[in-house]
């Protein structure tokens, strides 16, 4: 059972948007290093045209980025 | 802590006022009164409305009497019948506006504080309210709206500002505007951004759960995550000393055009009134929706122009940190809000579309300007 108290990471899936981290959540790049994080809550792109990887930038709004049927609300943990 | 209401040096009546074709000389951030936290200065009056308020406000503590000018002045002021949606716009009304709206922020320079709730001044204010509200709505119909879950509401309001056809001023900075031209645009955008977020901030206490997380969510950002240096105003702040203005609040008032002090008094509209709670939120959520690729776009133009990477911080940090607000604005801010209270969902849609309208109209004035090789301000800036 999770305790309450303690702070959960979730991950929002945006409707043809990013992923939103919330939490204390460690992103790592591809060497295994943290991403260094500068807000509590931040934004992984989805869509692959950002220009600020790996953080949502807005471009999935101009390139028809759809993110297909998943669940609209779903907290993927 | 100071409880000071009154200036230490009272102006006395009638205040002397600058020529109004000039921007008056001010002293620099490092040496001057109005810091960052500093009140605004008193604008110079750009007609009868605004004379005669300065003039009552500057003149003493709340006061009846002092206000019989301004009262026939707003008499005079075509603000009461079919012309008062036109009227209400006018540089001097909403010069006037901007005043009565700056006590609840950082106050006026030579006013004293005592004026924020004096009763004859709310219902002077009032009195210019409604035709202003009036006139917002004859410009922005109400969008329609099939949704009435957050979900759905939320993807209703993305597809308004993907919608958005006004006129794109950051793609003209990104590949036209020259030096001038991006130092009027920071002129222009300082009325607001040296107080970014504070209209939107009225609308926390008037929300609860969910929507209320959101906001606050979005606003800690938006206020540094409790590292003043990081507050996106202060960020504005470098931005505008990086290209040789000066930082101080209010300093750029007198330069700017009407059309911009509207897009400005409707965020204050919208954030004071309780009733309207819904529009100030939908009026965030299009705010953050249409920021970050422009703010791409923005930051590209300052960098070909040779600013450095201070400079382009404000810009830089609003193309991710509104990929992030954008989502808690759209879907647990306003999506919630319209979930939760059904009855404010077209309020969440219309701010929405005001948003846009108003924002649009900014951008409009600005390029026409530009185009025609004119200053976008009231009085051009003086020399780098």
């Amino acid at each position: 059972m999770t305790d309450e108290r303690t702070p959960q990471v979730t991950v929002t899936a945006c409707p043809d948007g990013p992923l939103l981290v919330r939490g204390p959540a460690t992103i790592l790049d591809a060497d295994g290093r943290p991403v260094p994080r500068r807000r509590a809550t931040v934004a992984l792109c989805r869509c692959g045209g950002t220009a600020v990887p790996p953080w949502c930038d807005g471009t999935h709004k101009v390139n028809g980025y759809r993110s297909g049927p998943e669940p609209q609300d779903g907290s993927l943990s | 802590m100071t409880t000071t209401s009154l200036p230490a040096n009272p102006v006395p009546h009638p205040v002397p006022q600058p020529a109004p074709h000039a921007l008056r000389p001010k002293t620099s951030a490092s040496d001057a009164p109005h810091g960052p936290t500093g009140r605004m200065p008193a604008p110079a009056p750009r007609g009868p409305v605004s004379e005669a308020l300065l003039g009552a406000l500057r003149a003493g503590g709340p006061d009846d009497a002092l206000l019989a000018p301004v009262t026939g002045a707003l008499a005079q002021a075509g603000l009461e019948g079919p012309e008062a949606v036109e009227a209400v716009l006018s540089e001097d009304v909403q010069l006037a506006l901007l005043v009565m709206y700056e006590l609840h922020y950082r106050g006026v320079d030579g006013v004293d504080d005592a004026w924020e709730w004096h009763p004859g001044l709310l219902a002077l204010r009032a009195r210019v309210e409604r035709p202003f509200e009036a006139s917002l709505r004859a410009r922005v119909p109400q969008p329609a709206c099939e949704a009435t879950d957050a979900a759905g509401v939320a993807e209703r309001l993305f597809a308004l500002a993907a919608q958005d056809d006004g006129p794109s001023l950051s793609r003209y900075v990104a590949k036209k505007a020259d030096a001038e031209q991006a130092r009027e645009l920071l002129a222009l955008k300082s009325v607001y951004q040296l107080k970014e977020a504070d209209p939107h901030t009225w609308a926390i206490p008037r929300l609860s759960g969910a929507p209320k997380a959101a906001l606050v969510e979005i606003q800690a950002d938006e206020y540094g995550g409790g590292q003043a240096g990081r507050m996106h105003a202060e960020l504005f702040a470098r931005a505008m000393r990086g290209v040789g203005l000066e930082d101080c609040y209010g300093r750029y008032v007198d330069a700017v055009p009407a059309v911009s002090l509207v897009a400005v008094n409707t965020m204050s509209l919208l954030g004071l009134h309780r009733r309207l709670r819904g529009a100030i939120v939908g009026h965030l959520a299009a705010f953050e929706m249409t920021s970050s690729i422009p703010s791409r776009l923005y930051g590209n133009g300052f960098r070909r122009l040779g600013h450095d990477e201070g400079t382009t911080w404000y810009f830089d940090e609003h193309v991710e940190a509104d990929a992030v607000h954008e989502q808690i604005a759209g879907r647990d801010l306003a999506g919630r809000l319209a979930e939760e209270e059904p009855g404010l969902r077209d309020d969440v849609l219309w701010g929405a579309a005001v948003c846009l309208a108003v924002e649009g109209d900014v951008a409009a004035w600005v390029l026409e300007r530009w185009q025609r090789g004119a200053s976008a301000l009231r009085v051009p800036l003086a020399g780098a």
